[in-house]
């Protein structure tokens, strides 16, 4: 098992055709993720990396039976995108594209609830299930089949986490980046459940940052949980007031800080790593200590 | 994006929301002049985006337009809050009757806007949560059918406001709420919403947050963003689409990926420094763009190091050291660079690098203490 995503998972990508979705369409291909087509309005029934292209999501779905879509299209369309996937019968939609108005991601976040689909993102890498799917960004060669549950608000630091784990004999089941954004269609509390319910995870590695209180609610959550989650937070110097590039990183009204996840998070006996590099020491402890229990 | 109090009024009156008169100047004689059009008496306010200025002296009355010009000028000489002082807003004295709180924000943890009133008005509302919760009422706008009458009048009924005020406090809440919309804001405050003798409102003060990811659709508002960003560096940052923020520290920083610049912000602070800025390149950047970041945080006339921490994924580690190799080229500035590449091309990106005389290191950790003694001038 594995969360959200795995070898059968069809994907169409969204801006399938533009330079953004060529490349990293091509990078998740040779992962083995199964890309059945793309969409680009006005290139229906062209070929692009050996896969049809639809003029729509709808034509995409009816003719692939695609069920999970990738969005690579500029900020101004992302909510179009995102609506039209929902629409179209798609459950699972990722969203690559950073700057997207979050009046329009309030919106889109809403009618995808109210169709029963889950937004990834946006402004985020997208998900790995190790060996089997990949849908985003993420550099594949950097991770390891393993027991690990990865969620994370972050990009890059989330790789350099990764290939840490990766290095220490740490594999991981699942890595989803659910996004820099203030509100992200998926949040800690929606992902942890999974793996908390995954046979094949057996710790989580949480890794947020300043801005919003979604991980004092995580923290609250991980209280009733079996599985031990090991976090770690970013922005400790951040000043407030002042946006740290991600659209949702931010300290404001007094909401926000490091400080306050942190505390929450060792209240629900949560080990905090203090360097990025300590992460997998205190993997590696919490695993042992629960198989002695 | 964070407004100054005399661009939200703007906007204000622009929908139709009423404010108290007055003039924003640069020089202390304007404020003789716009005390003198405001009948000889009125209050000066510095502006600034930090709060708390009241207490810091920032807001005061002007009984003659000679006092108007001293006072204007005492706050133009003088930053307020650690923050320079360039605009002064004169404004009309109004015969307050209540003073009430209004706002409209965006709640993240709701995933919604929310509406917030409190007859508490003319105190920090995060106080006024602590000390009378049951003052403050809260209505979230459905995202299909937005803030109806109802909501309104259940926002009102919550925070207790006398009945006499429904009509005019409803019509206001239904006018910010669609200047809200129609600005792609996450927050319009108003603290304090003051009712004159008279019984109208009007709106005293003005707290703008703009959503940056929504600039690119209201044109309208381009003169406003370029005053509104106060940092000359930060501006230029701005205009070359590159997430730049200054800090206070000396130790420079750069990164790729917000996440990561953060972490190395950290690290910093960790190792002893302080860092002296965010900036992230972003994601693929070639070297145009590396080099660009380099330069401008070298524009900094504080920094005494740099730190350069890429993680090559999208982005190679050669593009981005070429760029670097540039701006250290071009730079007046010269401060010893500590950098950190790894992953993708990450050997080829050390070769280009290598006779640059710059420091090396490996991982984070290790380049964050090494830049923190370099800026405190260890050889």
């Amino acid at each position: 098992m594995s969360i959200l995503v795995n070898k059968k998972t069809k994907v169409i990508v969204q801006g399938f055709t533009g330079r953004e979705g060529t490349f990293h369409s091509e990078r998740m291909i040779e992962y083995g993720t199964n890309v059945v087509g793309g969409v680009t309005p006005g290139k229906g029934g062209e070929k692009h990396l050996d896969r049809p292209v639809f003029h729509s999501v709808r034509d995409a779905v009816r003719e692939t039976q695609a069920d999970a879509s990738v969005i690579f299209v500029p900020a101004p369309f992302g909510a179009d995108a995102i609506f039209e996937a929902a629409e179209a019968g798609i459950k699972l939609i990722v969203t690559i594209t950073e700057g997207i108005p979050v009046q329009d991601i309030l919106r889109a976040n809403a009618y995808v609830k109210s169709l029963g689909a889950r937004l990834i993102g946006p402004n985020g890498p997208g998900i790995t299930t190790v060996d089997e799917c990949k849908i985003g960004i993420m550099p594949g060669s950097l991770f390891k089949k393993g027991s690990i549950g990865v969620v994370s608000r972050s990009g890059t630091l989330t790789y350099e986490i990764v290939a840490d784990l990766s290095k220490n004999g740490l594999g991981q089941t699942t890595c989803v980046g659910i996004g820099g954004d203030a509100l992200p269609g998926t949040r800690f509390i929606d992902i942890l459940p999974l793996f908390e319910n995954d046979s094949e995870t057996e710790a989580i590695v949480m890794v947020g940052e300043i801005g919003g209180t979604d991980e004092e609610e995580a923290a609250e959550y991980i209280k009733t949980m079996k599985k031990p989650v090991v976090a770690f937070i970013s922005g400790r110097s951040a000043p407030p007031g002042k946006r740290m590039g991600h659209a949702g990183a931010i300290i404001s009204g007094g909401k926000g800080t490091a400080d306050s996840k942190i505390k929450a998070l060792e209240s629900a006996g949560v080990p905090i790593a203090n360097l990025t590099s300590e992460i997998p020491h205190l993997v590696h402890q919490i695993i042992n200590k629960k198989v002695k229990k | 994006m964070n407004l100054y109090e005399f661009q939200g009024k703007q906007l204000f009156q622009k929908f139709g929301i009423p404010v108290p008169h007055s003039f924003v100047i640069t020089k202390p004689h304007e404020a003789k002049q716009a005390c003198e059009k405001l009948g000889g008496k009125a209050v000066l306010k510095v502006q600034v985006h930090k709060g708390g200025r009241g207490k810091a002296g920032g807001v005061k009355k002007a009984n003659s337009p000679q006092e108007a010009m001293e006072i204007a000028g005492s706050m133009i000489l003088n930053p307020i809050l650690g923050e320079r002082v360039n605009y002064v807003l004169v404004e009309e004295m109004v015969p307050i009757q209540q003073e009430l709180y209004l706002s409209i924000v965006l709640d993240r943890s709701l995933g919604r806007n929310v509406a917030i009133l409190s007859t508490k008005g003319g105190m920090d509302i995060e106080e006024v949560a602590r000390i009378a919760p049951q003052a403050i009422s809260h209505m979230p706008a459905d995202p299909v059918i937005g803030l109806q009458d109802f909501h309104i009048r259940n926002l009102m009924a919550g925070a207790e406001l006398p009945k006499t005020l429904w009509k005019p406090v409803s019509q206001f809440v239904t006018l910010l709420y669609s200047a809200y919309l129609a600005l792609d804001a996450t927050l319009l405050e108003i603290n304090p919403l003051v009712v004159l003798e008279d019984g109208s409102l009007r709106a005293a003060d003005a707290k703008v947050t703009l959503d940056d990811n929504a600039l690119f659709r209201h044109t309208e508002l381009r003169e406003i963003e370029e005053v509104a960003v106060g940092d000359p560096l930060e501006a230029e940052g701005a205009m070359k689409k590159i997430a730049f923020i200054r800090l206070e520290g000396n130790v420079g920083i750069i990164g790729n990926g917000a996440g990561l610049v953060m972490c190395t912000m950290d690290e910093v602070k960790r190792a002893g420094g302080g860092p002296a800025n965010f900036l992230d390149v972003g994601g693929g950047a070639k070297a145009d763009v590396s080099q660009q970041c380099l330069e401008l945080v070298l524009k900094q006339p504080n920094i005494q190091s740099v730190f350069i921490n890429i993680f090559g994924g999208i982005t190679r580690c050669d593009e981005a050291a070429r760029g670097f190799v540039e701006a250290a080229k071009n730079s007046a500035k010269k401060v010893p660079l500590v950098v950190r590449l790894t992953g993708t091309r990450e050997e080829e990106g050390k070769k280009i690098i290598a006779g640059e005389g710059w420091t090396t290191v490996d991982t984070m950790t290790e380049g964050a203490e090494r830049a923190v003694q370099l800026a405190k001038g260890a050889p």
